[in-house]
């Protein structure tokens, strides 16, 4: 196959897409062109676009709920539902893999798309035939009748591209294939891609491992803030990782964080020391590896990770290992080493954690204001038989109400009523409540838009200088860099860096997000 | 009189009058329900000639139904857990069979003057509470057990609990009925007792009565004060004497009813049993910790996980409570029928799980009050007896029930889906449904939920 892409035809175009959600414009004036045949990368930060301009090219966004034009293999294409799109040829593979655990490797390449005989029963043989050519194709030689539930992670993933094959792929789309792969997995998912290149698929990778990218992409385009910022032929341009990082980050610090110069920073007062945690379901995956890390008092600590680094990870199970299976590691709390076996403990021992997913994790949406507010240390407002007093319920939500800016008549509204901002702004409010020493925020600021933010990152500082430790975890890197004091690189579970503030730009930052090597790389 | 009440303030109006069953949609939607057995009562009033209202049939429909509505207040707890029971019926006839056995004996054993009957009375009656209780913690606690600390679902440890529990009663029953002495009855078909000059009345009845009035009347003054003590703009002070005035005087009509019954009636022995029940678990559950550890479970596990809530023993007290007042409830009935057999109990789970969705529960778990689940228990209740009264047969019963289950969560769902809060916020919206579905989404969007790092899966219960 010719490798230049430049010379082969183009197959798909994506011409000025534009996609808005309420409130937010998440693609703006997009284009993305793509040659046949060829392993065209998409990069960008976290939420900078990336899946959602798939999600238009594939029909998950079906055509008007978006503007702008796609022209595949020379025409306009206009999907309604993923299924036109399949028909068409584009095969979207999401990190989340769509396959049904319970049923086996035939059954789930086949799902949807059974060969039939007469009066619509599934021909199983050739089904069964059609399977092993398929897996041969993409190097597996599991037994087709395996459940998917049987299979690795990587196994499982080869078994998605199959399924893409026997839709006849011309376009296969790869959403952070190798995520959740370890490097053997990795590897040979990569080497499956060059052999489809070899057999003329085209395929759309987005990825945040910029070896993988460097490796095996001939054509980068880069998105930030919903918008392409470049294309970059890897060959021509003489790209590197270097190159992509500044790409990607390559954006004005705007002047929206709070001023701070480190005087409020007093002594160590927590440290993590080794910790190593095991993955719930896959038992020989270790979502932290022998991390440790300290906490000054009135200090803000940041964490910067690429998804699925394991920085929600590692806080959560040191949480009251509300994740994983703790099996390594100590924390030390005040001089002395503490146990946390449940959340309670971890509330009891001042530990307060925001977590990312508001909706599923922080709030309970048929709460209303002032129960979500008190609801992490009831204890606190309640006599020694339990029973909670309303009234200094009220008084208290509504103290939080002005402090924060929460903006609601009374603190009797429902939660699920409030804004983003606003119930990002109660749920800081539940655990300022618990009066924590220790307060890990994980994404505080995620889908909340500029002015909460810039309120949120100033409660974020009042209360470091309060004498509360903060570890802040971000994927936002100007926002680690405007809020934070110190910054830990976290890489596949292992922490790979610590600088200063001063110390750390977007480039180094991403570098030691992006690789487990340690500082020699600068 | 809804209608009439101009809603302009938010925090003033009709909306008061719903929070008497507490804050919220929930209020919202007891508030509704609460139109419903007003509705139903009176059409049936009128339907019957005057029967529903007559005091003899007021009192029936209590003691008929006190103990379907103690099921009631032990299953909101189960639902808004995000559960179900269907053992109850069984549990309560496996407790009743032990409960009628040891009554009889202790009958035998405890031998007393003729003059100090009334001592021995409370003493058996006493002892079978006491072991109802007893015997439904120890049924609960092994079905909690499963429930909480195995992970198997509650619908299907409670279905095994259904048949184990009914088979085990028939078992120790020999599958023949058991009598009890008469003088237990008191329990769950007795009457206040008469005391003091006669005017007519039931004097016991009317005190019962008069308190009543005045804890309404203190807890409209404590609910005022608090509103000033937080800055809450209070509702004028009209609209609490209007609310006032109305509990007031459908407290005084009840009491005119059971006080005026036939001579040696009054108000019935289970429906104070019920009352107390009602005040305590309502208690429980709207101002004590425990209660909002129950609706947090319910409503978002993974974030009252995440909020110190320790789930697996939440799960558990919910289901061992419920089976102690299944033995209570099984008691109750014991009591009234005076004996108990290998049948007892049949549907009666899902008489009290019908009452908690009519009582505006939600079937995911969360939503749901105890005032709520006794307001659909009494629909139900009324339906049957107004049904009854009018010569329906019950076959037809049966299927009129089932309908109105049926409707009435619909209505629910309905109103909930077009955006309005419940029924009846839909219904004082002017012009409301000329607006089609809405499908305004509850929570205001944010930016596209694109990339979470999130693990798909999170700590598994």
């Amino acid at each position: 196959m010719v490798q230049g892409s430049e010379n082969s035809p183009i197959i798909l175009e994506m011409q000025s897409i534009t996609k808005e959600f309420p409130g937010v414009k998440a693609l703006d004036d997009v284009t993305l062109k793509v040659h046949a045949g060829e392993i065209h990368a998409i990069c960008g930060e976290n939420g900078a676009g990336k899946s959602t301009l798939m999600k238009v090219l594939s029909g998950v966004y079906p055509f008007g709920t978006y503007s702008g034009d796609i022209v595949y293999q020379g025409e306009v294409v206009q999907f309604a539902d993923i299924r036109a799109s399949e028909t068409a040829g584009i095969v979207i593979i999401h990190q989340e893999l769509a396959l049904i655990p319970e049923l086996s490797i035939v059954e789930n390449i086949f799902l949807g798309n059974e060969p039939r005989k007469r009066r619509g029963v599934i021909d199983w043989d050739q089904a069964h035939t059609r399977a092993v050519e398929l897996l041969a194709r993409v190097g597996l030689s599991d037994d087709p009748e395996t459940q998917i539930k049987n299979l690795g992670v990587g196994k499982q993933q080869l078994v998605e591209i199959a399924k893409a094959l026997n839709k006849n792929v011309k376009l296969l789309i790869l959403d952070e294939p190798t995520a959740a792969l370890n490097e053997g997995d990795s590897q040979h998912l990569l080497d499956l891609m060059r052999g489809l290149k070899g057999r003329g698929i085209t395929s759309i990778m987005i990825s945040h491992k910029l070896n993988e990218i460097e490796a095996i992409a001939d054509s980068i385009t880069i998105i930030r803030d919903g918008k392409t910022i470049e294309s970059l032929d890897v060959k021509a341009d003489g790209v590197d990782e270097e190159r992509i990082i500044r790409g990607m980050v390559g954006r004005v610090l705007e002047n929206r964080y709070p001023e701070h110069d480190g005087s409020s920073i007093g002594e160590v007062f927590f440290e993590v020391r080794n910790w190593t945690v095991r993955h719930p379901l896959v038992a020989e995956r270790l979502v932290a590896k022998n991390s440790s890390f300290t906490v000054r008092r009135g200090e803000v600590v940041g964490f910067a990770g690429l998804m699925g680094a394991g920085r929600t990870e590692l806080a959560m199970s040191l949480f009251g290992q509300s994740y994983g299976t703790v099996v390594g590691g100590q924390i030390i709390m005040n001089g002395e080493e503490i146990r946390l076996p449940n959340v309670s403990a971890a509330i009891d021992h001042r530990l307060a954690y925001v977590s990312e997913d508001r909706k599923a994790l922080g709030l309970n949406l048929l709460d209303d204001i002032k129960t979500s507010i008190v609801s992490a240390k009831l204890s606190k407002i309640s006599s020694n038989r339990g029973v909670v007093d309303s009234l200094r319920e009220h008084g208290i939500a509504d103290g939080y109400r002005s402090e924060l800016r929460i903006k609601t008549p009374t603190v009797d509204v429902g939660v699920s009523k409030l804004s983003g901002g606003n119930q990002q702004k109660v749920v800081l409010a539940k655990w300022m409540f618990t009066d924590p020493e220790l307060l890990i925020l994980d994404e505080p600021t995620r889908g909340i838009d500029v002015g909460a933010k810039t309120e949120i990152y100033n409660i974020i500082r009042k209360l470091a200088e309060g004498g509360a430790g903060i570890i802040l975890i971000s994927s936002e890197l100007p926002e680690l860099l405007g809020v934070a004091d110190r910054i830990y690189t976290i890489f596949e579970g292992q922490i790979t860096d610590e600088l200063t503030v001063a110390q750390a730009d977007p480039e180094t930052l991403m570098k030691s997000m992006t690789s487990a090597n340690k500082k020699d790389a600068a | 009189m809804t209608t009439t009440v101009p809603v302009k303030k938010k925090s003033g109006g009709i909306r008061d009058l719903s929070k008497m069953f507490g804050a919220g949609q929930s209020g919202l939607r007891q508030f509704g329900i609460l139109g419903a057995l007003v509705l139903i009562i009176i059409i049936f009033e009128i339907l019957t000639g005057g029967k529903t209202l007559e005091p003899g049939n007021v009192i029936n429909i209590v003691r008929g139904n006190a103990y379907v509505l103690i099921l009631a207040v032990g299953m909101v707890m189960v639902i808004v857990a995000g559960h179900i029971d269907l053992s109850v019926g069984s549990v309560a006839a496996f407790v009743n069979i032990i409960v009628v056995i040891a009554v009889r004996r202790l009958d035998q054993v405890l031998v007393m003057p003729e003059s100090q009957q009334w001592l021995k009375t409370l003493m058996v009656v006493a002892a079978a509470v006491v072991l109802a209780l007893a015997l439904g913690a120890i049924v609960g606690a092994w079905q909690g057990f499963w429930v909480a600390y195995i992970g198997v679902p509650a619908f299907i440890v409670t279905l095994a609990g259904m048949l184990v529990f009914r088979g085990a009663n028939q078992v120790i029953g020999n599958s023949t009925p058991l009598t009890v002495p008469d003088y237990f009855g008191v329990l769950g078909g007795g009457y206040i007792p008469d005391f003091g000059p006669d005017f007519g009345f039931s004097n016991g009845t009317l005190i019962l009565g008069a308190l009543a009035i005045a804890a309404v009347i203190f807890q409209e003054f404590r609910l005022r004060r608090r509103q000033s003590v937080i800055g809450a703009t209070p509702a004028p002070l009209w609209v609490s004497f209007v609310k006032v005035g109305v509990v007031v005087a459908v407290i005084i009509f009840a009491t005119y009813l059971f006080a005026t019954g036939r001579v040696g009636t009054s108000f019935p022995v289970p429906g104070i049993v019920l009352g107390i029940l009602v005040l305590l678990y309502g208690f429980i559950t709207n101002n004590t910790i425990t209660g909002r550890h129950i609706y947090s479970v319910g409503g978002n596990w993974h974030a009252a996980e995440l909020s110190g809530v320790k789930i697996k023993r939440v799960n558990f007290l919910v289901m061992m409570n419920m089976s102690m007042l299944a033995g209570l409830a099984g008691v109750v009935f014991v009591s009234r029928s005076l004996s108990s057999g290998p049948g007892d109990g049949t549907g009666w789970e899902l008489d009290a799980i019908a009452a908690v969705f009519i009582g505006g529960a939600a079937v995911s778990g969360g939503i749901g009050t105890v005032v709520g689940s006794i307001i659909g228990g009494l629909v139900i209740a009324v339906l049957n007896n107004g049904l009854q009264l009018l010569h329906v047969s019950s076959d037809r019963v049966q299927i009129i029930k089932g309908l109105v289950l049926l409707i009435a969560v619909a209505l629910d769902v309905l109103s909930k889906r077009s955006g309005g809060p419940s029924l009846i916020g839909r219904l004082r919206r002017p012009g409301g449904d000329a607006q089609g579905p809405i499908n305004r989404p509850d929570v205001a969007p944010t930016a596209p939920a694109e990339e979470s790092s999130r693990p798909s899966s999170v700590t598994p219960n």
